[in-house]
């Protein structure tokens, strides 16, 4: 007998799609569009209307995290951040320590903003620094420049409880050196979470359509990639900002909470353009996916409705996908919840070969990927789904 | 009534790729409204996809047109397109003796190239009477003078009176047809009451029809219902259908001496059918069969299989239907441990396995692997039997085996001077021994006795790379001779790949052994354990390399939206591999096992 669904462990979550930017940046396949202005009214109602129509469907929880992603959820003005916010705390029970988050970038025009989103409810952010030098900033196409960024920094160490970070590392042309030096800086600079993302070339993007074209030079190949992901692991460790996820870094306890509902594969609602949200009603887990175009995401919320689908996970799915999601942490996942998803994900002869492999090991019950194995996940996880 | 023979011009085309042939083709037909406007198709000759991509031709095409020439008389002229490959050489000089002219198109900017020269000196022997053309004169870049001089220089033939034309704006043609009529010799004067001598030129299989079988007439006369002999094989027929093609078939009452047409007459398989043939009449037919005949016989072998076995079945059924058109192409059924069932084929030469590969992927969507190429070893074992080795794979134990023996070649290779050095080389590295070299108009042609297991696989590549394209290359089959072969072996994780297995001059081992490994090496993805890569003569190993362990391969940014992403991925990675084979623990990619036999120096 299967027993019911343990979501709890994973907690539950809000997350809100802002799906505008200034400029599109050439590495990003997110859902971001690039428009003059936005008249924000219609959307922090239909946002708004989007969470009561969820806390409907999965009345009654105590929400852990809200976090607003995109897009450029810094272009968002306060009250719309505090519409959305009262929205969620009219669904559901807060926390006492819940976290929100909202991701800005870094520059002097956002930072003016940042008190009002503290007064609006966010206790944390995560600033898009990218990169601590110039050149590589314009590479990634980004408007702010290395002073402006940590000018923001300065002001959202003051403002907010917690400051996060990003940086893409693995640039084109940069070497290990180089990279050691920066990160250095950075781990100066971070207080209490990092993150540090190696440049990936996804379809759908400008640097992609260079690199058809062969015009994406200088990336680091496989060996170099991996010799930086090793010495950012080493140095984050030494700094007291070991990795807790593949890209992810934080003293124990300050992690990103709400991140950790999606990687320990608990429930979170999305709202928003393109939002995806995992939660479960009567121990079935549902899939949704709101409509990605903006311009048809908010008449089809204002007229009641803004989930392009909702479908249900079957297990074996929700095995897969726990898997995904927890090899990722160091912590890794519960091997008796997985199995209780499926037995068929994860079989105990391939766990032993990619033990003997060193790639994964278990301890007390949860199966972990050694760093050996969280550098190359995604063949292991190849290898544990049937 | 056939026509007369001094109103008859049978010719080829000789051209590069790109030149203009096919264009030069279409413009002669619309121009003597061979076919009607609207019916008019770019490039009507090339049937096939396979040759229409690769600028080749590899099965004759024909067209019978109609001119009234300015003399008053209405011509019929006959323009065969040939195939254009060393591979096919045999079935080019018989299209080239069934036609008694030449037009020589060259691009009058880019001038002679190496393919046009391979064919041109078959037209030269076969006698034909050469008329030059210089193709796209009204690009800015043409220079008609400097190409004709080379023409001249390098091809040794008066260009003189070459026709400008631009075959796309139509510039030059009525010229062109002018030329045919009054440079181009009519055919010999045959008589059409003697007994029936055709040459089978080409055949092909029609689904309504049969097996279509294209004939130039040499003597005599063929009617509709005429019951038929083919001298070679034995075969006998009646004439069902008779007639030409405009380039649409039309019936005819008969075909005489100089004629080119097709019949039909209930016959089965390509098989049946043998490129160079006689075909006479079964009653008061002629005696002597037409010179030249030469069985065509499959020179290169490997092993075809299905990457997934579920399609063994289906490709069987495509190897059957393309073997029906093609009698130069064989196949037996294999068996090998590693890739389970599939066919041992016989081919003409690489390019031949190329395209029979390529439609099977293509026309019958089967993904497969190509095994290393073999040619037919002799083997004289120790207690006096002889064997014949289609396959590297089926070598007995060498304490079984005397000696063996290897077909050899005998290669003619034209190249302009300042290649010779390069050319010489990399025959050298073949183990050629050089049989002659003199210079022929600033070209020179060294004649080679070559080991055909060196010339298979990739001489033609590596000779037209070193030569930027500028050699023509020709060869025969010259018999068999001793050498120092051993089967090697490479093992990949400590397992023998079979496919992978050929064989090689002793002397040669160590450096095909070591090239071999290289090029694995880069071909197999990075495992999640490091793969030793080894090449082995009777267990004993004589390169090796090792295929590192994969690093990285981890997605940096996953969160609650790309949860259903990376699912699908992971769906689509699984479904990729399918594309692989597994060979113990490693996957080995399609692709790499045709390309790790490619040598590049």
């Amino acid at each position: 007998m299967t027993q019911p669904e343990n979501w709890q462990t994973g907690g539950f979550g809000l997350y809100v799609h802002w799906p505008f930017c200034e400029a599109k940046c050439p590495y990003c396949d997110f859902n971001s569009h690039v428009v003059a202005s936005v008249d924000q009214r219609p959307w922090a109602e239909a946002l708004a209307a989007e969470i009561r129509r969820y806390a409907e469907a999965v009345p009654g929880r105590v929400l852990t995290s809200i976090f607003f992603g995109g897009g450029t959820p810094s272009l968002m003005a306060p009250e719309t951040v505090a519409t959305v916010i009262g929205a969620a705390r009219g669904s559901w029970t807060f926390a006492n320590d819940i976290e929100i988050t909202l991701e800005a970038n870094p520059r002097s025009v956002e930072a003016a903003r940042f008190e009002g989103y503290a007064r609006a409810g966010v206790n944390r952010v995560s600033l898009g620094v990218q990169s601590l030098r110039e050149d590589d900033l314009r590479k990634l196409g980004r408007l702010h420049d290395v002073k402006e960024a940590q000018a923001a920094f300065g002001i959202a160490r003051e403002v907010f409880d917690r400051v996060s970070f990003d940086l893409i590392y693995a640039r084109q042309g940069q070497n290990l050196r180089d990279w050691e030096e920066e990160l250095g800086e950075a781990l100066e600079m971070a207080v209490d979470h990092l993150s540090l993302y190696q440049l990936t070339v996804e379809p759908g993007t400008a640097f992609w359509d260079r690199a058809q074209k062969g015009r994406l030079k200088g990336l680091p190949t496989e060996d170099l990639g991996a010799d930086m992901y090793e010495l950012t692991q080493e140095l984050c460790a030494g700094a007291g900002m070991p990795a807790y996820e593949v890209s992810n870094h934080a003293p124990a306890g300050s992690e990103s909470r709400h991140n950790l509902v999606y990687w320990r594969y608990g429930d979170w609602i999305g709202v928003g353009p393109g939002a995806h949200g995992r939660f479960s009603v009567h121990n079935t887990r549902y899939e949704t996916i709101a409509h990605r175009m903006p311009g048809v995401w908010l008449p089809a919320a204002q007229a009641g409705n803004g989930d392009l689908s909702r479908d249900v996970v079957p297990m074996e799915d929700q095995a897969i996908e726990y898997l995904i999601m927890g090899l990722r942490l160091s912590e890794g996942v519960d091997l008796e919840r997985l199995h209780n998803m499926s037995r068929s994900v994860a079989p105990d002869a391939v766990i032993e070969e990619l033990t003997r492999m060193g790639l994964l090991r278990i301890s007390s019950h949860q199966l972990k990927a050694t760093l050996e194995g969280r550098m190359v996940l995604n063949s292991v996880i190849e290898k544990l789904v049937p | 009534m056939s026509t007369p023979q001094h109103l008859i011009r049978n010719f080829s085309i000789v051209a590069h790729i790109d030149h203009g042939k096919s264009t030069l083709a279409d413009r002669l037909i619309q121009l003597t409204g061979t076919v009607a406007e609207r019916d008019m198709k770019a490039q009507l000759l090339d049937a096939m996809d396979i040759e229409r991509e690769r600028g080749i031709t590899i099965k004759a095409n024909t067209v019978r047109i109609d001119y009234p020439a300015k003399d008053g008389n209405t011509y019929v002229l006959n323009l065969i397109d040939t195939p254009g490959h060393v591979d096919f050489a045999y079935e080019v000089s018989r299209s080239m003796r069934a036609v008694e002219g030449s037009l020589l198109v060259v691009d009058a900017s880019q001038g002679v190239e190496a393919q046009t020269l391979a064919n041109v000196y078959t037209a030269i022997e076969a006698d034909h009477e050469i008329v030059p053309v210089l193709n796209k004169v009204d690009l800015p870049a043409a220079e008609p003078e400097r190409v004709a001089e080379q023409i001249e220089d390098v091809i040794g033939i008066d260009a003189s009176n070459a026709c400008l034309i631009s075959a796309k704006t139509g510039i030059g043609i009525p010229d062109v047809l002018e030329a045919i009529v009054t440079r181009l010799p009519a055919p010999p004067e045959k008589d059409a009451n003697a007994p029936l001598k055709a040459m089978l030129i080409d055949s092909w299989y029609d689904p309504y029809l049969g097996v279509v079988v294209l004939i130039r007439v040499m003597e005599g006369t063929i009617r509709k219902g005429d019951n038929i002999r083919m001298m070679r094989t034995g075969g006998k027929y009646g004439v069902d259908k008779l007639g030409v093609f405009r380039p649409q078939m039309q019936d005819v009452a008969e075909l005489g001496p100089g004629e080119i047409g097709f019949f039909t007459g209930s016959i089965k398989q390509v098989r049946d059918t043998r490129v160079g043939d006689t075909i006479t009449t079964e009653k008061k037919g002629a005696e002597t069969p037409l010179p030249g005949f030469k069985p065509s016989i499959p020179v290169v072998f490997c092993g075809l299989f299905p990457v997934d076995a579920n399609d063994f079945e289906d490709m069987r059924d495509a190897i059957e239907k393309l073997a029906l058109n093609d009698a130069s192409f064989t196949y037996e059924m294999e068996t090998s441990a590693a890739l389970g069932f599939g066919f041992r084929c016989g081919f003409l030469g690489l390019l031949h396995l190329e395209v029979i590969r390529d439609r099977l992927e293509r026309e019958y969507d089967i993904d497969l692997i190509t095994t290393a190429p073999s040619v037919i070893y002799h083997l004289y074992m120790k207690d006096g039997e002889r064997r014949d080795l289609h396959n590297p794979a089926d070598m007995p134990d060498l304490t079984y085996v005397d000696h063996v023996e290897e077909p050899r070649i005998k290669a003619t290779i034209m190249v302009p001077d300042e290649y010779l050095g390069d050319v010489l080389k990399l025959c050298q590295d073949r183990r050629g021994i050089q049989l002659d070299l003199t210079y022929v108009g600033g070209r020179a042609m060294a004649v080679y006795d070559l080991p055909l297991n060196e010339v298979v696989f990739d001489f033609y590549d590596r000779l037209k790379s070193v030569t930027k394209g500028y050699a023509s290359f020709d060869y025969q089959l010259e018999g068999y001779r001793e050498d120092n072969l051993v089967k090697m072996q490479i093992l990949v994780n400590d397992e023998p790949v079979d496919a992978l297995s050929m064989m090689v001059h002793r002397d040669r081992a160590e450096m095909r052994g070591r090239a071999m490994c290289e090029k694995l090496k880069d071909l197999i993805p990075r495992h999640m354990f490091k793969i030793p890569i080894q090449a082995a003569i009777g267990g004993k190993v004589i390169a090796r390399e090792t295929l590192s362990a994969m690093r990285k391969d981890v997605t940096a940014k996953c969160y609650g939206g790309d949860a259903t992403r990376k699912k699908k991925l992971l769906e689509k990675q699984k479904a990729g591999k399918k594309k692989m084979r597994q060979f113990g623990k490693v996957e080995i990619p399609q692709e790499a096992f045709i390309s790790a036999l490619k040598m590049d120096n």
